[in-house]
């Protein structure tokens, strides 16, 4: 009964803030939703994918990817100073991968058959040994890469809704990275090592595949796409010594989303969560944004651990 | 026997080294600061300014020949830390005074050990019951909240706004803004149509701002938040193509932020220190001469753009030297040294301090500014 007069002031004064909000949810409101949902979601996918690709050769799941995606973003924004912008990007990329790559040699290429949990405590460690240390060389100060097109006003207008051109070229290299990455692991010789590597690691040193260097490579790929990432989202989210960590647990979800090591899967998952996000912004307070998509990560973990578009049979074949 | 010898040897090299910095001469003065982690655009600032002050004041001899000696610990604005801190600093440095921390939420978790040691602290955080109640030994240098929202709300009467959305991070600042807006609104009769909160490492708000905007009634926003969302929804708004005035909070005093709005800062109006505007200021102004050279020693200093924030680490630095120049080495005298400070020009205002004011600043110490061609100018509505 106490509980009675509280549940009643709630009900009508929610039914109060939503009923003009149906009335106003024209067509116009639906797609600006639909759109900033698309480019939310886009961002998620891109750092799911880079999860995915260490996750398909090694098993592991590489909780310093968010600092790639920084590390992406504040190289090119210094380089910036001496270079062009896309020889600046290219150069983030390149050095940022050689940072992945290095990190593996160290850390992880000699460690004999680690534990899946010890691999996960290293990259935990890492990505915090690499926010200090972008802390030391960039400080606490946000920066930003210049919009590609126009600046901060521009905006491309379908009818009423209104988009930043900027959020297609995030579109566009998410688009590319993934279906170049398919192509890279269906069609090419490395790619295939790569996968075998991820299917039976010992099946693979067997046929002469150098299982260490396939290991490097996907750490430098996946450290690739993730600045990459980093670079293109630069000027609409901003990069910050420790913006990588709320966009890894991001990428995370989206990545268990589609199931892990499955990229297609990361994208549809990733628009999927952004655009709940961004309706859910309609119909509930702001701030439940964030729990919302936790939710949705609690539910899939209990109902269909292996993710939306996983299938459940391979996952079984997997140690994690 | 031999071991044993060491260890005493050991023991006494130990004890003399920590006897060494007490001796006479040395004015031992503590900060808490975050200069890292969420609130580093905070204490990163105010520690390099208050140990500006430091070094410049041993450089000419100290304070009638003592050398002060100030240590720096970094909160990382974390209010356990801060508590920690404040206890070794207290009870093991037996500093002088502490000032800091940087934010509220670790002020208010250290007040009361200050107050119980009887060491002033001069706190550098924002919120208003820092001060109020007053505790005897507890001091603050920024403007009061409650002052910018009054400054914002004076602001929108006179354009004639009376219906606004507000929206604020999920940090304790944006809640304490939040609180202190929709508080204060019925005072000025303005109505608060909307308010949301977003977490504050937010990437977008497009999804928010589509939302607000369907309301055609909200004449204004004011947004309360830190970097980077405070420059995000200038951005999301002005990409929406909304074309309402947007407040902000006296957080965006930083140049960096409107560099990172790029064109979208253009036209934001909020409450500051009259630090940002140093140069335009009348040569009659008793902070001109003190900003100017605040702003030139700071900026030669450490190569990047003066703000507000440090101007708080570096008033809080500036009152204890004074009051150390009239109380000397003594905890009880520098308190009521400070409490008789008056008419003393700072970087945040004139401070003029009472055993009832242990702020000393008035409404008058925030200005009104805009963003124009990329740099901060007075705002003059019409």
């Amino acid at each position: 009964m106490l509980f009675l007069p509280v549940f009643f002031f709630d009900y009508s004064s929610s039914v109060s803030i939503l009923c003009p909000l149906f009335s106003i949810m024209t067509q116009a409101l639906f797609f600006q939703y639909l759109f900033a949902g698309i480019s939310y979601g886009v961002i998620y996918a891109i750092v799911a994918i880079g999860f995915n690709i260490i996750y398909n050769t090694t098993g592991i799941i590489n909780f310093a990817q968010g600092e790639f995606v920084m590390l992406g973003g504040m190289i090119s924004i210094s380089l910036l100073h001496f270079f062009p912008l896309p020889v600046a990007i290219v150069l983030a990329v390149v050095i940022t991968m050689l940072v992945g790559a290095m990190i593996e040699i160290v850390f992880i290429r000699w460690l004999d058959s680690p534990s899946v949990l010890r691999m996960i405590i290293i990259t935990i460690g890492l990505s915090i040994l690499i926010r200090e240390v972008a802390l030391h060389i960039w400080g606490e100060s946000i920066r930003s890469l210049p919009y590609f097109v126009g600046n901060e006003l521009t905006t491309v207008a379908f009818g009423p809704v209104r988009i930043s051109p900027q959020v297609f070229w995030v579109v566009g290299v998410c688009g590319i990275t993934v279906v170049g990455l398919s192509l890279f692991f269906k069609l090419t010789s490395v790619g295939r090592e790569m996968r075998a590597c991820s299917a039976n690691r010992t099946a693979a040193i067997l046929c002469g595949i150098n299982t260490r260097n396939m290991v490097t490579l996907s750490f430098m790929l996946s450290a690739g796409i993730g600045a990459l990432a980093g670079c293109v989202m630069s000027p609409i989210t901003y990069t910050q010594y420790d913006s990588g960590t709320s966009l890894a647990i991001k990428g995370f979800t989206v990545a268990i989303l589609g199931g892990l090591g499955n990229s297609m899967g990361a994208v549809a998952a990733g628009i999927l969560l952004g655009i709940i996000e961004a309706y859910s912004v309609a119909f509930v307070p702001l701030a439940f944004q964030d729990a919302i998509s936790i939710t949705i990560l609690l539910i899939i973990l209990f109902v269909k651990p292996h993710g939306i578009f996983g299938s459940s049979d391979a996952a079984r074949l997997k140690e994690f | 026997m031999k071991r044993l010898g060491t260890k005493i040897i050991l023991g006494a090299a130990a004890f003399c080294m920590l006897a060494l910095p007490v001796q006479a001469g040395t004015y031992k003065v503590g900060a808490i600061f975050a200069v890292t982690g969420g609130a580093s655009f905070l204490g990163g600032p105010e520690a390099r300014s208050a140990q500006m002050v430091v070094d410049a004041i041993n450089k000419e001899g100290g304070i009638g020949g003592n050398k002060i000696e100030l240590i720096i610990k970094d909160s990382g604005a974390n209010p356990e830390k801060a508590i920690s801190f404040a206890k070794q600093l207290i009870e093991e440095e037996k500093v002088l005074a502490i000032i800091g921390p940087s934010t509220s939420g670790e002020s208010m978790k250290i007040k009361k050990i200050a107050q119980q040691g009887k060491t002033p602290l001069i706190s550098c955080g924002a919120a208003e019951v820092i001060v109020n109640p007053v505790a005897s030994y507890v001091f603050k240098t920024p403007q009061k909240d409650s002052f910018a929202v009054k400054k914002i709300y004076a602001e929108m009467k006179k354009m004639g706004i009376n219906k606004i959305a507000v929206v604020a991070g999920n940090t304790g600042f944006g809640k304490a803004g939040k609180a202190q807006l929709t508080k204060i609104a019925p005072e000025f009769g303005i109505k608060v149509l909307a308010a949301e909160t977003y977490d504050k490492k937010a990437t977008d708000l497009t999804a928010l701002v589509a939302k607000l905007m369907a309301n055609k009634d909200i004449q204004a926003v004011v947004n309360w938040s830190i970097v980077p969302a405070q420059a995000i929804i200038a951005k999301n708004m002005r990409q929406a193509g909304w074309k309402v005035p947007l407040f902000q909070s006296h957080g965006f005093g930083n140049i960096k932020y409107v560099q990172a709005a790029g064109a979208a800062a253009e036209g934001i109006i909020f409450p500051a220190g009259r630090l940002l505007v140093a140069d335009s200021l009348p040569d009659s102004d008793p902070q001109k001469k003190m900003l100017l050279k605040y702003k030139h020693d700071y900026e030669s200093k450490y190569k990047e753009a003066a703000s507000t924030f440090g101007g708080h680490g570096y008033d809080a630095m500036n009152i204890l030297v004074a009051a150390l120049e009239n109380g000397g080495a003594d905890r009880a005298k520098i308190r009521a040294a400070i409490e008789n400070l008056h008419g003393f020009p700072g970087i945040g205002g004139v401070f003029t301090f009472s055993p009832k004011d242990h702020n000393g600043l008035d409404i008058d110490s925030f200005v009104m500014l805009t963003v124009k061609d990329g740099k901060f100018v007075l705002y003059n509505s019409k």
